[in-house]
């Protein structure tokens, strides 16, 4: 860390004298980028392109699970070689779709696309700083992304088709070409694949760690910070822990694909012939993937959680409530994040003992999740709110995340979780909590900071209509899963038409119901890319601080240049949630106004936040 | 049928754009330069939030009941009750807390919404509060988790002496299943014994696996314990039954197993349920490949006296393939001791 600081200072006070009056050529402005806003956009555009990819292969497994009758030949010039001769899915193609989709959503949409965007774009403007610690560490983050996606991408394509295990990448499915014919080049790709976004993410996190603890600006103490600010830092801390273990356990894999060693694999015949390896253990990956696993689920949601509090703070011109123990809670989700891994591994055949364990545990991290739920509540009580899209969408965040946290109370009880694991409950559960909560921390962050991102508005009409569309789609889709999961369905079925007789019926309606109300969804979420893409160039110009904020992004011009403040960086002389004070005549007070200059509404206590 | 979704869709956009020109002409018209952002439709949002609440809540009160048969299956293991009673105690905990909350948060967005004339009240924390929202999910987690470990230690726990003993083997994409027969106790197998024949690898110089039988169909016994020794042959696949609210995974290289005492029989089954062609299944519940989704077998639970009767009359692998059984022999009686070194 102390090597990343010297090495860039002197960089940053490079900065200081030419601020904005150098001209950079198109590809060092826009290609290959160390400014940590245009990193930011980069990366939110990728985000958005995989965020299509990954909802329309959804609304293609949607059609098989929904209308599992529907000749799909019309779409033949498109996706011509993934249907049988009968215009449906392939089956094989089927687990592709889902295996595809899992991963690109958690990991290039939810991770990257979400904190590549927001701590690139926040972390230097909201605790001051020029640039992050590394430019060109950045840099390389977002290249190693792209060149990540790319073969992600490509992997599509190839024979045999993608990786097709699911997310997860369970050997020995994943790990014998035998068992599925995605296990082979699709299988490799994806490995190579998530090697490069691992060291795309390492190289990101690490940034945004030494860049909050070393380049805060004067007065920018650590609870002075604004929520969002702690969130990226704990994500960031939470990556860089657990990526690495993710890594281990890809390369383990590989050697075991290309290299004939027996870290996972034992005691196995598959096509004839009975395989040579012994003494591995297929449980040894499952504890690794998941100590990456479920750290990973809060890598997704915690920034969504920082993005919400600023907003929810914003817009209800009110101080987040209990700021302090939103910033424990944070940190006590990360400490516990990497010591409940194996609640997804309860019924795995691991020692039951352990299972008790980690039900513990597992309970224990409802807590903090709990205690920023009801503080998120507290904070709209006699609150002023401002519907801004931003902020339906955070409300909509805070609506799921209970929803599905509390889904979480059952399945983390390993008794429950007999009967509940790998059922359509589970997918509910992460559904809600992950997926929709974190997208909607996703588009709340996109409608909020538009304006500081690209100096203009976007529609707000739009955005409701975007954002009630969504909010009511979202729970028409993943809700009625909870019935077909307590009713025992398993997950990742390609038809339950061969289910058990009789009981098949029960779910077809439903089945269509959310399939539809899941394309409706997605193609709903058109309305929000024509606003992006128009607003970009068409809407209307921004204000310096839009929405009367009290961080000190909003005291940039509208559209900050390399090294963000013409002239020196603010300094910061209070807390970021000063909303409403009593006296103070306006409802903010932001973070550059000492205290001197507001007699009028000073507190007792000031001087401690 | 896609002409119609075609048209439904065009039509909707034109409607999206439509409001979205006449707001922007609209707002130019008004001569609104300060676009304050305090003036975000607030009423609208905030009043749409709460009938959204509650016409939800009205839907899932309303299809949680009429359904309830639907997606609550009927219980056939002495466990089931147990388990479905934490179950619904972690319901009514979870929808207590699910209802509170989310009428809080929509009811104060409308309680609150935006009034210039107002100013929202300045409460950073209140220490009292966040102790007592802290404390008291803790002590209920204890609860629950307390409960629920009693139960899953006495689940998961060593099955009673007298168990029923039945290996399942999973493999793409069926399952075999294996009875000890008369002596009781399973013969040796070994995964490179497997052939198209011998499809679970049994080592027949094991004498114990002499009077071994594999069924076509397994069977069990209503009211005695029955303990499956689980294992795979080549990919993780998970003995799931949903009405006996039992679920273990099958892991190549590490036998597992779980045990459960059937209590209603498959007749007695399709007599509640109305279905004269129910079955219980064992249903793969881990993917597995191409033919995850119909990788099933079909479980049958008997009173007592008919298992007995049918256990009986099964005749034993080897009596089944006597030349299987003799070329084993011949082949295999000096490689095998190696084999299993
Ligand atoms: C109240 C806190 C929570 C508890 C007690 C909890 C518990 C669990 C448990 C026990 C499982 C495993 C279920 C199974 O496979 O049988 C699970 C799955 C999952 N949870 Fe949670 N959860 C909580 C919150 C969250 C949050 C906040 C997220 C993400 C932001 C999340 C994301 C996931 C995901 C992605 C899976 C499924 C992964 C898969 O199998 O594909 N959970 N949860
Ligand atoms: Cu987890
Ligand atoms: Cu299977």
């Amino acid at each position: 860390m102390e090597i990343t600081k010297t090495s860039t200072k002197p960089k940053v006070q490079e900065h200081d004298h030419h601020d904005d009056h150098h001209e950079q050529s198109f590809i060092t402005k826009y290609i290959f980028s160390e400014d940590h806003k245009m990193i930011a956009k980069q990366f939110l555009i990728s985000g958005i392109f995989w965020a299509i990819m990954g909802g329309a292969l959804s609304s293609l497994f949607r059609i098989q699970l929904g209308f599992p009758d529907m000749d799909l030949t019309a779409l033949s010039p498109i996706i011509g070689n993934w249907l049988t001769p009968q215009g449906k899915i392939d089956p094989e193609v089927y687990l592709a779709l889902i295996t595809m989709h899992g991963t690109i959503m958690v990991f290039f949409v939810l991770t990257a696309g979400l904190s590549g965007t927001f701590s690139n774009f926040l972390i230097p403007l909201q605790i001051g700083a020029r640039d992050m610690a590394s430019g060109f560490m950045n840099m390389l983050s977002y290249w190693f992304f792209f060149l990540s996606s790319i073969v992600m991408f490509i992997s599509i394509f190839v024979e045999g088709g993608p990786a097709s295990g699911g997310w997860t990448i369970y050997p020995p499915l994943s790990a014998l070409p035998q068992a599925v014919s995605g296990s082979g080049m699709g299988m490799t790709l994806w490995l190579i694949s998530m090697a490069l976004f691992i060291v795309s993410a390492l190289l990101g996190s690490l940034n945004y760690i030494t860049t909050v603890i070393n380049l805060r600006t004067e007065g920018m103490t650590f609870f002075r910070m604004p929520l969002t600010i702690w969130a990226f830092l704990v994500t960031a801390i939470l990556g860089v822990l657990s990526f690495p273990v993710l890594l281990s356990a890809a390369l383990l894999l590989i050697m075991d694909r290309s290299f004939g060693t027996s870290f996972y694999l034992s005691d196995i015949y598959i096509a004839g012939e009975a395989l040579s390896n012994q003494g591995g253990s297929a449980i040894l990956f499952q504890h690794l993937f998941w100590f990456l696993g479920h750290p990973e689920v809060y890598i997704v949601i915690l920034p969504s959680l920082g993005i919400t509090s600023e907003i929810i703070a914003t817009c209800s011109r009110k101080p987040i409530f209990g700021y302090r123990a939103m910033v424990y809670s944070i940190f006590g989700i990360g400490v516990l994040s990497f010591v409940v891994w194996a609640h997804h591994m309860f019924i795995s055949g691991m020692n039951p003992f352990l299972g008790s364990v980690f039900t513990i545990l597992t309970l224990i991290i409802a807590v903090p999740s709990a205690v920023k739920a009801f503080n998120y509540i507290a904070t709209l009580w006699r609150g002023n709110i401002v519907f801004t899209p931003a902020m339906l969408f955070s409300i909509g965040l805070v609506s799921f995340f209970i929803s599905g946290g509390l889904t979480g109370l059952f399945l983390g009880n390993s008794v429950i979780d007999i009967n509940l694991h790998d059922t359509y409950f589970v997918v509910a559960h992460f559904h809600i909590v992950m997926g929709s909560a974190s997208f909607f921390g996703l588009f709340a962050g996109v409608y909020h900071w538009f304006p500081k991102m690209y100096g203009r508005m976007m529609n707000r009409t739009l955005g409701y209509i975007h954002f009630w569309v969504t909010f009511i789609g979202a729970y028409l889709v993943f809700f009625p899963l909870h019935y077909i999961g307590i009713a025992g369905f398993p997950r990742r079925y390609y038809s339950f038409t061969n289910f058990e007789t009789g009981r098949i019926e029960s779910f077809i309606d439903l089945n269509t119901f959310v399939s539809f109300a899941a394309i409706i969804t997605f193609i709903a979420q058109f309305i929000f890319l024509f606003n992006f893409f128009y607003s970009i160039y068409r809407g209307r110009k921004a204000s310096k601080n839009p929405w009367n904020s009290n961080t000190i992004e909003w005291t940039t011009p509208v559209e900050p240049g390399h090294g963000n403040w013409p002239g020196a960086i603010p300094k910061v002389e209070r807390w970021p949630y000063d909303y409403s004070k009593p006296g103070s005549d306006k409802d903010f007070i932001p973070q550059n106004i000492p205290l001197s200059k507001t007699p009028e509404s000073n507190m007792p206590d000031d001087s401690s936040r | 049928m896609n002409l119609i979704i075609g048209i439904i869709l065009l039509l909707s956009l034109a409607v999206v754009f439509l409001l979205f020109r006449s707001t922007e002409i609209l707002s130019v018209a008004k001569k609104k330069i300060t676009h304050s952002f305090e003036d975000s439709n607030n009423s609208f949002n905030a009043i749409t939030g709460v009938i959204f609440m509650v016409t939800s809540f009205i839907v899932v009160f309303w299809y949680s009941y009429d359904q309830f048969e639907n997606y609550f299956l009927p219980m056939a293991s002495q466990h089931a009750p147990e388990v479905e009673m934490l179950f619904w105690a972690t319901m009514a905990v979870t929808f207590t807390v699910f209802l509170i909350t989310q009428v809080m948060m929509f009811y104060f967005g409308y309680r609150y919404r935006y009034n210039k004339n107002r100013k929202a009240y300045f409460y950073p924390e209140n220490h009292k509060l966040e102790i007592v929202w802290t404390v008291v999910p803790a002590i209920v987690l204890v609860g629950l988790v307390g409960w629920g470990l009693y139960k899953w230690n006495k689940i998961m726990g060593p099955p009673p002496r007298d168990a029923e003993i039945i290996e399942i083997v999973g493999y793409q994409f069926a399952w075999a299943s294996r009875y000890p027969g008369p002596d009781n106790e399973l013969g040796n197998a070994n995964y490179k014994l497997i052939d198209v024949e011998n499809i679970v690898g049994i080592d027949f110089t094991d004498t114990s696996s002499l009077d071994d039988f594999m069924p076509r169909e397994i069977h069990i016994p209503k009211g005695k314990p029955v303990l499956f020794k689980i294992k795979a042959r080549d990919v993780i696949h998970s003995v799931y039954l949903p009405y006996m609210r039992s679920q273990m995974n099958a892991v190549p290289g590490m036998p597992t197993q779980m045990w459960f005492i059937p209590t209603k029989t498959t007749a007695e089954m399709r007599e509640e349920t109305g279905n004269e062609n129910f079955n219980f299944e064992i249903v793969c519940n881990k993917i597995c490949g191409r033919a995850h989704f119909s990788m099933k077998h079909t479980v049958i639970v008997q009173e007592e006296w008919e298992y007995i009767k049918w256990k009986n009359e099964q005749k034993s692998w080897i009596e089944k393939n006597p030349d299987y059984y003799a070329n084993f022999i011949k082949n295999n009686s000096t490689d095998v001791a190696t084999l299993n070194d």
